[in-house]
């Protein structure tokens, strides 16, 4: 499939880095799923679906940069979505979210909370105004949070908050790799899913840049049982570009 | 009833990895050889470390995709841990390998423990690389002889289809000391986006693989097979085990997969399976078909 052209008919700024952008195309996906974003002459970046018909954005590097520069009207292209998405199993759901590690998970935690799952949801992040999709995780279930800085919430880390939940089935999870980790040694790998990032080209399942223990995180991902990732690279070393290993 | 010996290799069968594709980690090497491959060769790589392309740098065309990678890899001083990890797949790993001119080629050659080289004269979208190369005969020789005289091990070399005459490449290898060559490389190719006016490819243009490039291929093969001693390895556009029988009709002692493994995983057992049950009910074996499309 070629990139599809998508038109941005909003913005929000959701925090002071990050931003949605809603599109004039709806892509029906499992959360967790991603996107390939297109903007064009700079770069194409893997994106979460933070709605149906949008993604959230982080300011990181050249891509985000650009895609911050666009306005309405403006378009980038977009192809997939690609790869499986959380899978929902069981009645009581707990989900782990760090940073923008959020983006697909607030789609999933309305998704289960449409089904009648009760959801409660970890959101951690730098700065009470870096936390993201507050309201919708709350609108979906329980909330909790966590700040670096203690402004707002648990002064720590979110996996700080984990210990003392005992009441679910399941647990997803997305955010920076060594929180991820972290959450890992502390459940049943089995009963947790992690969406992984690692650096994404083909998208396609073909190339094997994103390659983990020979599993594709575009193709075979980038949502991965925590019992796959216990004997994995997972939390030790990804991959740069050139498909050097590199220390996390 | 699959097994061969090709250029002094034994493979259990004919159905080999193609380079570039899941082929920068031992691991996915691995996984792809314990999922079937008679053998798997790696992602090309040189002597300094390599980014590649911006992305996109792969996408899906009518009938088959096309791609500008760059040829991103670590650099060889980073890859014999991969390799080995690869070997505990049990199926020979082949070393794809790129340079700018012959002595890049036979640094690398010289420094790599693998079972076989593939030589990657053919890269369609690597400047100073790759096909800059491959088109010109005495390169090819003068590359293959080099490589030829720093190792001891069988060396393959893959050409590309974006020449007049392919022939007259694969006799220059041929001459080069070559112990087989491997057919084809992608086709130049490129696509626009309409509602803005941009090339997609982050290169702008790349190459052409999967099923729209098998007719070409099978062509290519036929055309080494008539004017070749060393045998010949056929690629491009295979996604079932009819191709790879088409392949063999057409002169290919083996075959290498490439983009259909993106959305088969389990293509190369499933590939041997049906052959052997082909060839059975044919009554056919693997040494009968072999060319039977130049003899009847
Ligand atoms: C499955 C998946 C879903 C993602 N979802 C979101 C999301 O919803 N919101 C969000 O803000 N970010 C998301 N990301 C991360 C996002 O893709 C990177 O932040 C983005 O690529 C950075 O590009 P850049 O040019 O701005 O920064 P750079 O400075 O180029 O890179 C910053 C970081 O992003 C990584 N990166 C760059 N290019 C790629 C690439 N092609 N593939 C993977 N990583 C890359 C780099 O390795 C580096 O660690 C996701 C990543 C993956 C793998
Ligand atoms: C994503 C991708 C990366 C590739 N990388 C290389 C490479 O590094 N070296 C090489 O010799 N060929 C490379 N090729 C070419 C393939 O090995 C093969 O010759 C070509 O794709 C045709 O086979 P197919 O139609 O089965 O894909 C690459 C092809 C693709 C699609």
């Amino acid at each position: 499939m070629k990139p599809v052209n998508a038109v941005i008919t909003k913005i929000v700024d959701e925090t002071p880095t990050t931003r949605t952008f809603f599109f004039d195309t709806s892509f029906e996906s499992i959360p967790g799923q991603f996107v390939m974003v297109w903007v064009r002459g700079v770069d194409e970046i893997p994106m979460a679906l933070s709605y149906e018909n949008a993604i959230t954005v982080q300011k990181v590097g050249p891509a985000t940069t650009a895609l911050f520069e666009l306005e309405e009207c403006d378009s980038f292209g977009i192809r997939g979505p690609f790869g499986n998405g959380f899978e929902l199993r069981s009645e009581h759901i707990l989900l782990v979210a760090g940073g923008v590690g959020a983006a697909p998970l607030a789609p999933f935690a309305e998704k289960a909370s449409l089904s009648d799952i009760a959801v409660t949801t970890l959101l951690g992040a730098k700065t009470k105004g870096e936390l993201l999709f507050s309201e919708r995780f709350e609108a979906a279930g329980k909330l909790l949070v966590a700040t670096d800085d203690g402004t707002e919430g648990k002064h720590g880390y979110v996996t700080q908050l984990l210990a003392g939940i005992k009441n679910y089935s399941q647990i997803y999870c997305c955010g920076p790799e060594i929180m991820m980790k972290r959450v890992l040694d502390m459940v049943v790998p089995a009963n947790a899913q992690f969406s992984l990032h690692r650096y994404i080209k083909c998208g396609l399942g073909v190339c094997g840049a994103c390659c983990i223990d020979g599993l594709r995180v575009c193709k075979d991902g980038p949502v991965f049982s925590g019992d796959i990732l216990k004997m994995s690279d997972f939390g030790v070393y990804r991959r740069d570009e050139c498909g050097r290993q590199v220390k996390l | 009833m699959l097994s061969l010996t090709l250029a002094g290799l034994e493979l259990r069968n004919p159905i080999m990895l193609a380079a570039g594709i899941m082929g920068t980690t031992g691991e996915s090497l691995k996984r792809i050889a314990e999922s079937g491959a008679g053998a798997v060769v790696t992602k090309s790589v040189g002597i300094e470390p390599k980014a590649g392309h911006s992305n996109p740098s792969m996408i899906e065309v009518d009938c088959g995709y096309l791609n500008a990678m760059g040829l991103p890899n670590p650099s060889y001083k980073n890859f014999q841990d991969e390799i080995d990890e690869a070997k505990k797949g049990g199926v020979p790993v082949i070393a794809s390998i790129f340079g700018g001119c012959s002595l890049d080629f036979s640094e690398i050659a010289g420094a790599l423990q693998a079972d076989a080289f593939e030589l990657n004269v053919s890269c369609p979208h690597a400047h100073g690389y790759g096909a800059e190369i491959g088109t010109d005969p005495d390169i090819v020789e003068d590359v293959t002889r080099a490589v030829k005289s720093s190792t001891k091990v069988p060396v393959w070399v893959k050409l590309t289809p974006n020449v007049t005459d392919i022939k007259s490449i694969g006799l220059a290898a041929q001459r080069g000391g070559a112990d087989a060559v491997v057919a084809i490389n992608t086709i130049r190719g490129m696509a626009i986006d309409i509602e803005s006016g941009y090339p997609i490819l982050g290169n702008k243009f790349g190459g052409l693989s999967g099923r729209a490039i098998k007719p070409v291929a099978i062509k290519c093969v036929y055309d080494l097979y008539d004017v070749l001693d060393i045998p010949v390895i056929g690629v491009g556009g295979i996604s079932d085990w009819k191709d790879a029988i088409e392949f063999i009709m057409a002169g290919a002692r083996a075959v290498e997969i490439g983009s259909a493994v993106g959305n088969n995983i389990n293509i190369f057992s499933e590939i041997s399976s049906c052959m052997e049950a082909f060839l059975e009910e044919k009554e056919w074996t693997l040494d009968e078909i072999y060319g039977m499309a130049h003899e009847v």
